[in-house]
């Protein structure tokens, strides 16, 4: 087991280089930089004049005039040794102060969706399993399939339509007015989980309905394999037998899925805050991207990877606990 | 065995005593047809798609009015209901609007006016349109349409208000550019299934065909590719395709921004496919007989694994429907004139809009239906594709 571990935590070292390589190309991709974009936003102002020296200057100043490989190695460095994520031109002040406090949201949020799927898919995919073709399981797959079908973000607007017109509320943010620039306290926190539960049910609905529909074809399989049969001529209570063996069977390949779950989870949760205006990655993101603040926008999405990377290591170790033939390969 | 059960499971109407000898001189393809046909669902979604897809095809004949024209008179106006029949004679109409404004805040208010009757019809005359393809870089191409100002249905007075599930900001009728909208959303799936299909086939296949230290990199690339949440990457590559160039080009551009996430699903599934083909008798038969590799891969390989193919590619059409919807309901995708099922999404975005104008929502149901249909032809393809399990 320790040898598969180490195996595998060292394994991660050149995937995040990859990743993280990946992110910055991808984020030079867009033409021109910040300062071009800012240029052009003065020009159409009118009274501020913009020489080609101080843009020049400006490029200077954060480093852009330098070729991609010493951009990339300048940023990636930074972040290795001193956690410094670069510099956020929109903001003017250093982007890990933003990065952490919107990632620790991210994390939160994705969290309590992740917890909410696992709850609701697994009894409803022994349910479904253990009865199938009945009424219930015909109506959690249906209402599964819409689920798959329908993006996070509009199961969103629906649920902003039905609460404003049921109950007169919007559902945007995470906090109360009052808590929103409060500091930590305990009622806080209490103010957050009182919010938390709707995002939470809206980004978890569509990974909910791929995992019942995994955990009732496993189940399935494993249901009339002669083990069952046997340990049910030997009188064992149903439902003692039915969670001591055939689940635990089906559990294996459940928790594989942990490594496609995770990127949905985080991508869902990317576009759904979007449109609830949740303090979190997403709205940050997407507006850093737009402007072209390329460090906040690689600071995201370089976490937000190496966020499912930490997700899969999880998953593989949890796997190798619950398999041991996994661990002796 | 497993013949019997074909057989007698078989609702073809045919007896089973005629079956049996069929069954076994039947090719695979029938095989898998027989199959298909049995998955209720997935028959009826292929009906649904095919609709659809003619449907978008055919857009500006289906839908009653062009996708920019706008009435602001009747800016936010709400769905009609269709009378079909008029004093006992079929004769459908709609009752027009009566709109009070209010002094102070200038919202409309609208109520049914029973005094005005706009008649409707099949085959009216109304704006004009063009079927076929338009704005490609390439003359030839855009000069294959068609035009004409015939509509399937409609008012039979052209500019006569007549909005079948409402209007949005601007006057515009939403039912129309849902019908246009198919167009682009529709096709986005297929597009980018066939580019990532090649990427897929190509990698997938020389992963599976070579092995070695290339199956091991492509492998740990694809474990790389996927375990990234695809949606921040995407808004970031989109991005670099700025909104000002030409619509074409930003289709494009998106398309294959979707499917360079995409095409690790194709190849895992051809490289698995041929990986497990390689152990087959008929292929060490072929081999030990000299037939040249290509032709062992062409000829042995290639039929075998085609449906699974067609399977798989099936089942990641949804999710670039869902990426490009996605994508242009942030508002880094397609730009408005385009008209997505995405883009029109956009325009919902506020709670305002929503409370409103719920009908607005309705791209939304359009997307979720296309995807539901596809996941179910998917289903039904992938069961059918393995005919003597």
């Amino acid at each position: 087991m320790f040898k598969y571990l180490v195996k595998r935590v060292l394994y991660m070292f050149p995937m995040m280089f990859i990743i993280s390589l990946l992110v910055f190309i991808t984020i030079q991709l867009p033409p021109g930089d910040y300062v071009s974009a800012m240029i052009e936003q003065m020009r159409n102002q009118q009274g501020t004049n913009w020489s080609p020296q101080f843009e020049e200057a400006m490029r200077d100043r954060y480093g852009l005039n330098e070729s991609i490989i010493v951009q990339y190695g300048k940023w990636s460095s930074n972040i290795v040794l001193h956690g410094d994520f670069g510099y956020s031109f929109q903001n003017s002040e250093p982007s890990q102060k933003i990065i952490w406090d919107r990632m620790g949201m991210t994390l939160m949020v994705t969290l309590a969706s992740f917890i909410f799927t696992w709850a609701v898919a697994l009894p409803i995919g022994i349910y479904s399993a253990v009865r199938q073709y009945s009424m219930g399981d015909y109506i959690f797959s249906i209402i599964g399939f819409i689920g798959m079908a329908t993006p996070g973000f509009l199961i969103a607007l629906i649920m902003m339509y039905i609460a404003f017109t049921q109950w007169g509320s919007s559902l945007s943010g995470l906090f109360s007015p009052k808590y929103e620039n409060a500091p930590w306290s305990l009622d806080r926190f209490a103010d957050l989980l009182k919010h938390l539960w709707i995002p939470m049910i809206i980004i978890g609905t569509g990974g909910t309905a791929g995992l019942i529909r995994i955990m009732r074809a496993n189940l399935l399989d494993e249901l009339n394999k002669p083990y069952v049969e046997t340990a049910r001529a030997k009188g064992m209570p149903e439902w003692r037998l039915l969670l001591k063996y055939p689940v635990r069977h089906a559990l294996n390949p459940f928790v594989s899925t942990l490594g496609w779950t995770l990127p949905a989870l985080i991508s869902g949760e990317a576009i759904v805050s979007i449109v609830l205006n949740l303090p979190t990655t997403g709205p940050i993101l997407l507006q850093s991207l737009k402007v072209q603040d390329m460090y906040v926008a690689a600071g995201f999405l370089l976490l937000l990877s190496f966020l499912t990377l930490i997700g899969t290591l999880l998953s593989d170790i949890m796997l190798a606990w619950l398999d041991p033939r996994i661990r002796f390969e | 065995m497993a013949n019997d059960v074909i057989a007698v499971n078989d609702p073809g109407g045919h007896a089973a005593s005629q079956e049996v000898p069929q069954i076994a001189v039947a090719s695979q393809w029938k095989l898998m047809r027989w199959k298909f046909r049995r998955h209720r669902m997935a028959m009826i979604s292929l009906v649904v798609l095919t609709t659809f897809y003619i449907v978008a095809i055919f857009a500006g004949f289906f839908a009653p009015q062009a996708t920019t024209s706008y009435n602001r008179k009747y800016t936010q106006a709400p769905p009609q209901t269709i009378h079909w029949f008029d004093n006992g004679k079929f004769g459908p109409y709609v009752y027009g609007y009566k709109q009070e404004t209010d002094p102070r805040t200038l919202e409309r208010t609208y109520t049914v006016d029973k005094d005005t009757k706009i008649p409707l019809g099949f085959f009216v005359k109304g704006d004009s349109y063009s079927i076929g393809f338009s704005g490609m870089p390439v003359d030839w191409i855009n000069n294959l349409h068609i035009s004409g100002s015939r509509h399937f249905f409609g008012a039979k007075n052209h500019g006569d208000p007549f909005y079948l599930v409402g209007a949005d900001d601007l006057g515009r009728d939403v039912w129309s550019r849902v019908i246009f909208a198919a167009q682009v959303s529709l096709s986005v799936g297929l597009v980018g299934v066939f580019l990532s299909l090649g990427l897929g086939i190509l990698l997938g296949g020389i992963s599976g065909l070579v092995g070695g230290w290339i199956d091991n990199l492509i492998q740990r690339g694809i474990e790389l590719l996927r375990s990234i949440p695809d949606l921040p990457l995407w808004m970031a590559m989109a991005t670099a395709v700025p909104a000002r160039w030409d619509p074409v080009v930003v289709y494009f551009g998106i398309t294959v921004i979707l499917s360079l996430l995409r095409w690790t699903d194709m190849a895992r599934v051809v490289r698995g496919r041929f990986l497990s083909l390689r152990e087959e008798d008929f292929i060490l038969a072929a081999e030990l007989d000299g037939v040249p590799a290509r032709r062992i891969i062409t000829k042995h390989m290639m039929p075998s694994f085609l449906s699974h193919i067609i399977a798989s590619v099936t089942l990641s059409i949804p999710g670039m429907i869902l990426g490009e919807t996605a994508l242009s309901f942030l508002g880094l995708g397609l730009q408005p004139p385009v008209v997505s099922w995405g883009v029109m999404l956009k325009d919902a975005q506020s709670i305002r809009v929503i409370a409103n104008m719920p009908w607005m929502l309705l791209p939304g149901a359009a997307v979720s239906i296309t995807v539901l249909m596809f996941n179910f032809l998917g289903d039904g393809l992938r069961d059918a594709a393995d005919p003597y399990r």
